[in-house]
């Protein structure tokens, strides 16, 4: 027999201007179970809790109801005061204020409250006294993606005293930050200060790097994900390359360096870049005569440092990680759907990162800007902004450092051809970073850089010009440019692997493929299913200093998991007994992956993933599952009262 | 007298029940016909719990979930309306009319839509008349 204790609040006048608070204390007494009953002033002040204290002693009270506010107030402080007492899961609170006493005229508002406390009173007879679950926490981190913010989430937790994994699938770490030529507000140079970074991953005794390398499997969860990384054969031992470029030397095989988007060759045995971490050679395996059946061998013969070897195979390995940090980074969204703007067809209209390419002293054209198609020297460029970005009928969202980037290129530009013309497309410029408005004015200002609002209508090719055709909507005037090479700034998608990884780790990715938070305003750097944390651009378009903060975020996110000797969970979760039929209903609706089946093909719940929703508990056939404290027949109960 | 129609509301606790607690805060009246039921999800909520109310003498079923898209468990407002929708082809093989059960989105932030398509509920339920059943 359970002992219930009601205690009505008036909480001054709120509740007690509109509710017979007495009379709902004396209806409630009548209640079987109900022991005690009583009114006070305010239930949440110290007299009010201790009040509640001293009737749990003296009536050994096994339950509470408070008639107050919405749970969302107070239920944790009322839980907490009484904690000592009786378990928190044997008190429940009555919202008798918000959704009563603020909402109905006097008479209507007594009788809903006595109902409601009543409901509640039912409920909390037979909830279960629940302990918050414990879960093992492996103190090691998987972070997946090795750009800039994958860089920075390793180095935050390992700097932390924790082990960190990060896995790269590029031969380097460094992203696309390390293809930049310098950044914007600030026109640091992109390599200068993202190379120390790197080497310090490198260097980092926390850190364990492997590049050339994939995830391809995780199970598990918070706390004890297992998961299997696949490293591809590089063909070079990383610990004896000393990177001197002698095989390179030999190397017979010449093919599009992928790094330079293929404006610049390489060898069939490369470094993607001269600041590459580690700081050793690959062979692709696609091009190399060597690799087999007919050997080639000369870089082979060529190493001193005897680093290569041709019989590399896949190397599997497996992990156990408390939590992982997904940071996949961008693509630019391909050039082949831009068909109004002839991509693909001209050599001399190029991408956004081709032109960084471009602007880059170690690029390959050594910093000069020039006409793909004639080598010679560009003066006259026209940038498109939104290519592809708020655009319908391609990414409807906006791509978010375009306007920046695109002032940063028109402006580097000018610097390397004095006598250069540029002019820039734009449909409105979003420039809300520190220093950006700033640096947009500078542009516009000290630049002469000729701002025209508007999308191009036509490019074409004539002669040894492109002609850019569109309407300055400012001055309602058609515009035709002459060009000598078009810069697309195109619009940022996430890398064709985000899927495979959202896959492998059961998380969403939204409509457009970016991976999605658990709340876009609270919760922005975590996903919905505990211990996986995203930063970078995997999550959305953003720039350099929003994913460092990110990562570092996802970082903190993941330092404070690993703070804790266990981590706890709320214990409403499914509970399943043993009439299961094995129809898996269950097993292929549940939104957290929480629900396995055993050897004979039945289902039983992961409590450690469970979040306690109920919705297998309602699609269950035989009602084999519960959830504690919300089971049917309390809640069928509650409906019983309500309607009396 | 008029007839008082007697409504259960099931609310998940994310969306629709934090809305009804804005509801509040904003003193937005609406007519006391309405008891609150707070589960988690509204993914929770069987047809069972649906009939059961009405067999116990409810003149209409309220459920207020989270916008699609907007679900605290990623996906149970999705199956919350499907068994709506199934629950109300039962109800109308039983003789209920459907319009007796209601299926809302509510969002935290919604607390004027709360108070109001509450009270449009409890309008069309009063001029339903008594569940058919109990007639």
């Amino acid at each position: 027999m359970a002992r219930v204790g009601v205690f009505v609040c008036h909480c001054g006048l709120n509740i007690a201007g509109v509710v017979d608070v007495k009379k709902v204390a004396e209806e409630l007494i009548k209640e079987k179970d109900v022991v005690f009953s009583t009114t006070y002033a305010y239930m949440c002040s110290d007299p009010g809790q201790n009040l509640i204290r001293e009737k749990i002693k003296e009536h050994r009270l096994d339950s509470v109801v408070i008639a107050a506010c919405s749970p969302s107030m107070h239920e944790e402080t009322f839980r907490n005061a009484t904690r000592d007492l009786i378990n928190p899961y044997r008190l429940e609170i009555a919202n008798i204020r918000e959704q009563d006493s603020w909402v109905h005229e006097s008479k209507d508002a007594t009788e809903k409250a006595i109902k409601i406390t009543k409901a509640t009173v039912e409920k909390v007879k037979s909830n279960e006294e629940l302990e918050p679950i414990k879960i093992d926490v492996e103190r090691k981190a998987l972070v997946i993606g090795g750009g800039v913010a994958g860089i920075q989430a390793a180095l935050d937790i390992a700097d932390a005293g924790y082990e960190v994994i990060l896995v790269e699938k590029e031969p380097s770490i460094g992203g696309r930050m390390a293809q930049l030529s310098e950044t914007f507000p600030t026109l640091d140079c992109s390599q200068c200060i993202l190379t120390p970074k790197m080497v310090s991953v490198a260097r980092h005794p926390n850190i364990k790097l492997l590049t050339y390398a994939e995830v391809v499997g995780i199970d598990g969860f918070v706390g004890n994900f297992n998961v299997r990384i696949k490293k591809k054969p590089r063909y070079v031992d990383i610990d004896k390359c000393t990177a001197c470029g002698d095989c390179e030397d030999v190397c017979t095989v010449i093919v599009p360096n992928e790094f330079e988007f293929g404006r610049k060759p390489r060898k069939a045995i490369y470094i993607p870049f001269p600041q590459a971490v580690p700081a050793a050679y690959v062979i692709d395996e696609q091009s190399c005569l060597g690799i087999a059946p007919l050997r080639c061998g000369e870089c082979a013969k060529a190493c001193e440092a005897d680093a290569i070897n041709y019989d590399m195979q896949p190397e599997y390995i497996e992990e156990k990680v408390g939590a992982i940090v997904v940071a996949t980074g961008y693509d630019l969204y391909d050039k082949n759907n831009l068909v109004e703007y002839g991509y693909g067809e001209d050599a001399d209209i190029i991408t956004s990162l081709e032109f960084e390419r471009m602007l880059s002293a170690g690029g390959p054209t050594q910093g000069k800007v020039i006409k793909p198609s004639n080598g010679k020297e560009a003066k006259k460029i026209v940038f498109i902004q939104c290519a592809g970005s708020r655009d319908k009928q391609h990414k409807p969202y906006c791509s978010s450092i375009c306007c920046m980037y695109t002032a940063k290129h028109a402006l580097l530009f000018k610097h390397h051809v004095e006598d250069g013309e540029a002019y820039i497309f734009y449909i409105d410029i979003r420039a809300t970073g520190k220093n950006y408005e700033e640096f947009i004015a500078r542009v516009m200002e000290e630049e002469r850089i000729n701002y025209i609002r508007g999308k191009p209508a036509k490019i074409y090719r004539q002669g040894d010009k492109i002609v850019v055709e569109g309407v300055d909507t400012l001055l309602g005037k058609s515009v035709k440019i002459e060009a000598d090479l078009v810069v697309l700034a195109m619009a940022i998608v996430p890398r064709n692997e985000a899927k495979d990884v959202a896959r492998l780790l059961k998380v969403a990715i939204d409509e457009h493929g970016f991976f999605k938070e658990a709340h876009p305003k609270l919760r922005p750097v975590e996903a919905v299913t505990r211990g996986i944390f995203f930063a970078g651009c995997s999550q959305a378009p953003k720039d350099i200093p929003a994913s460092v903060a990110q990562a570092s975020a996802a970082a903190s996110k993941v330092i404070a998991m690993f703070s804790h000797e266990k981590l706890e969970k709320e214990p409403i979760v499914a509970m399943f007994g043993d009439a299961c039929t094995g129809c898996r209903t269950c097993f292929y609706i549940c939104p957290f992956n929480a629900i396995a089946l055993d050897s004979k093909g039945k289902a039983y719940g992961i409590e450690a993933l469970c979040e306690g929703c109920g919705v297998c508990v309602a699609a269950c056939p035989v009602g084999n599952i519960k959830l504690p404290n919300y089971e049917d027949e309390q809640i069928k109960k509650m409906v019983e009262v309500i309607l009396e | 007298m008029s007839f008082e129609p007697k409504i259960v509301a099931f609310l998940c606790n994310w969306c629709a029940y934090a809305g009804a607690d804005l509801a509040g805060v904003s003193r937005l009246k609406y007519p006391a016909n309405i008891v609150p039921i707070r589960v988690l999800c509204s993914g929770r909520i069987d047809p069972e719990f649906i009939l059961h109310a009405f067999r116990n003498g409810a003149d209409g079923v309220f459920i207020g979930g989270c916008h699609p898209g907007d679900c605290h468990y990623i996906k149970g407002n999705y199956h919350a309306r499907r068994r709506i929708l199934l629950t109300k082809k039962l109800l109308k093989e039983m003789g209920i009319n459907e319009k007796r059960l209601r299926l809302e989105w509510v969002s935290a932030t919604e607390g004027r839509k709360f108070a109001n398509v509450v009270s449009q509920f409890v309008e069309e339920i009063r001029q339903l008349g008594p569940l058919e059943a109990k007639k």
